[in-house]
């Protein structure tokens, strides 16, 4: 029955091939415009989600803040960028070595590393004509990790080089790049770096390859790469000693959440009574959740732009069966002098509202995935559709077709068919 | 009787000051195997009484027997069982279904039935073949000439091995000579099959062919007559099944699976034109 009836509607539609295409547009400009942005959308966040998990999605910062305020902990996480207008913490109300060492053993085998990181400012390293842009970092060992460090040659700061608080430094492939252009390896090689105060020599013993995520916009030549040197080193002429800011790298097959949440009570208890200050403790993926969530509210109302013209051409559809069925009322007549129920006429129209918008529906899936994977390419993100994108249109636009079509397909089977022989 | 009408009352804006009495009491038996033609006026409730013998209306009163079965105040659905199983109609505009084959017309009586489509292909190949248009099974209805269509519809009534054939001035639209190929199909139809044939005519001539002549004007039964062609009928109703001259009545009414050789022409009809 089912058959037939398809057989005969796609019949019909070869009978009045350009109506039928063009009551299939509307569909298909509906589907096409919701899997684009469907396609868009699930691109750019696996794009913004990759990006993160580079940073570390088992990175939890704990970072000291004004209570009130809602500064958010990442900034602390980037070298040379911190939060002006805010008032500075005295030594008693930052993170202390013995609090580290604390949680250390509080948290046991949960804890992979604690990174922790000082910030020394701008500076410029210079060799005659040739010159480099640095911000100098002091960093521990865990730093590495924390941050997905990928080493090019040498090797990162190691206790060794925290113990000894020498004056070695690991450069980007960029700061090489600049400073030796004529090759070779500069691990072993001393470079002079000139900071606001004084000048300092450093040498060379490992190379890093520096990450575009977070690039900034001069060119490569004056681009600011990290100089990582040892945290102990950095830290030499300063009074203070202890941390406004650490990383700690949960383990890797830890539940990052539930870590978090122990932390945060582990270190509001050292915070209880002060008036003044308190920690954050968050990890990643609280903000890439944030991150995804947005993306989704602005997917959302885009998909609501294209279903709208899914509805219109729903409505255009549903406006075409009844003049089809305005045309054949002679066929429903006779169909029913025959002997055909009413059950059976409804079916018939039914199912040919739903051959047209299915069909339609394929082509706009087709249409739409094309056109996702080409805007994905142009902003340079991964394409991924989901099967289940692409049943759900097609299911969603082939329910568009029994929606739409029931209101005809009712009209025709209670035509009476006495009248219905009868029209002319 | 294969119908029965007892005073059969249909009238129109019931309760209105325009009520309107199209049928005006009709009691009228017709029996089993008979060619019977309905003759009247345009306004004399022909069309009504058409509509109301195919089940395609239900009488405001009275009381309507096809093959034993009260018609008269059943459901739309139920009507429509009706049509299907126990009625074939032939119309004056064909009423062919567009864009499909001759073939899938005849089968369409089998389709609402819910017949297999092996059993449906067979019995529509076996009709079109009774009619001579095996060789047109696959043309669309655009692609027939009137007296064509006239006998792809001729074939779709019968599908269904109907109790009643109700031709509705089924000639109207052909010219004279495609007209009387037509009523040749008719006459071979009721003689060789015994089918009963109600033919609805305003056209006396057309009238004069059939065995028995109804007249109605007016809503009312003003004529009743035999015209004497049953006699000259070379098989009678009660013919033995191996008459020498036609096929075995029972061939048309029996499952597809009858043997091929009694859906072939009888020698006397190979002669007419069809």
């Amino acid at each position: 029955m089912i058959l037939e009836n398809i057989r005969l509607a796609l019949l019909t539609m070869k009978a009045n091939k350009t109506r039928a295409f063009l009551t299939m547009l509307g569909i298909i400009i509906g589907i096409m415009s919701i899997i684009t942005i469907v396609v868009i959308g699930d691109a750019l966040t696996d794009s913004v989600s990759g990006n993160f998990d580079a940073l570390g999605k088992n990175n939890i910062t704990i970072s000291v803040r004004e209570r009130g305020t809602s500064g958010s902990a990442m900034m602390a996480n980037f070298p040379g960028r911190r939060s002006q207008n805010a008032k500075t913490p005295e030594t008693d109300d930052l993170l202390t070595d013995q609090m580290i060492a604390d949680m250390r053993g509080a948290f046991g085998e949960d804890v992979a590393g604690v990174s922790m990181s000082y910030s020394g400012g701008e500076a410029q390293a210079r060799d005659g004509a040739r010159y480099a842009n640095v911000a100098v970092s002091g960093v521990n060992a865990d730093y590495q990790g924390a941050n997905n460090i990928t080493m090019l040659a040498g090797s990162f700061i190691a206790q060794r080089d925290l113990d000894s608080k020498g004056n070695v430094a690991v450069v980007s492939d960029k700061f090489v790049k600049n400073m030796f252009p004529g090759g070779g390896s500069p691990i072993g090689k001393e470079v002079k770096v000139y900071r606001s105060d004084r000048i300092e020599i450093y040498t060379i013993i490992g190379e890093y390859e520096s990450s575009d995520a977070f690039a900034g916009t001069a060119s490569e030549r004056d681009e600011t790469t990290a100089f990582y040197i040892p945290l102990t080193t950095a830290k030499q002429d300063v009074l203070e000693k202890n941390f406004a800011s650490i990383t700690v790298i949960g383990a890797e097959d830890g539940d990052v959440q539930e870590i978090t949440e122990r932390l945060e009570r582990f270190f509001a208890n050292y915070y209880l009574g002060n008036k003044d200050w308190q920690v954050n403790v968050s990890n990643l993926s609280s903000i890439l959740d944030t991150v995804t969530s947005i993306l989704g509210v602005i997917q959302l109302a885009f998909a609501l732009i294209g279903g709208i013209s899914l509805l219109v051409g729903g409505i255009g559809v549903m406006n075409i069966m009844v003049v089809s069925v305005t045309e054949r009322t002679r066929e429903i007549g006779t169909r029913k002098a025959l002997g055909a129920l009413n059950g059976q006429i409804q079916l018939q129209f039914v199912t040919e509202a739903v051959i047209i918008t299915a069909i339609g529906g394929v082509l706009g899936t087709l249409l739409g995935v094309s056109l996702g994977a080409i805007a994905a390419k142009v902003l340079g993100a991964p394409l991924s559709v989901s099967p289940l994108t692409i049943l759900g249109s097609v299911g969603f636009s082939a329910a568009i077709g029994v929606g739409f079509g029931l209101y005809p397909a009712n009209k025709a089977a209670k035509l009476d068919p006495i009248e219905a022989l009868r029209y002319e | 009787m294969v119908i029965e009408l007892k005073g059969i009352v249909k009238k129109y804006f019931i309760g209105k000051p325009n009520e309107l009495s199209v049928l005006k009491g009709m009691t009228l038996g017709i029996e089993a195997g008979s060619f019977v033609s309905i003759v009247g006026q345009s306004g004399s409730g022909k069309s009504t009484l058409m509509n109301i013998l195919g089940a395609l209306d239900r009488p405001t009163e009275g009381e309507y027997l096809l093959d034993g079965v009260a018609v008269a105040q059943l459901q739309d659905d139920e009507l429509s069982q009706i049509r299907n199983q126990k009625i074939g109609f032939v119309f004056q505009t064909f009423n062919l279904i567009p864009r499909i084959s001759a073939l899938a017309n005849v089968e369409l009586p089998l389709f609402y039935k819910g017949a297999g489509r092996r059993e449906r292909r067979e019995r529509a190949m076996e009709l079109l073949r009774l009619v001579g248009m095996e060789d047109r099974m696959e043309h669309q209805p655009n692609e027939l000439s009137g007296g064509q269509k006239q006998r792809v519809a001729i074939a779709r009534s019968l599908a269904n091995n109907p109790s009643i054939v109700l031709a509705d001035e089924p000639t109207g639209a052909l010219d004279t000579e495609t007209g009387n190929m037509v009523m040749d199909i008719f006459r071979r139809i009721h003689r060789e099959e015994r089918r009963t044939i109600v033919l609805i005519t305003h056209n006396e001539e057309l009238a004069k062919q059939t065995d028995r002549i109804i007249t109605i004007r007016d809503g009312q039964i003003v004529g009743d007559q035999s015209t004497g062609n049953k006699a000259a009928t070379p098989v009678p109703p009660t013919a033995s099944p191996v008459s020498p001259t036609a096929a075995p009545a029972s061939c048309l009414l029996s499952p597809p699976s009858s043997p091929a050789s009694c859906l072939l022409p009888p020698p006397s009809y190979q002669g007419v034109r069809l």
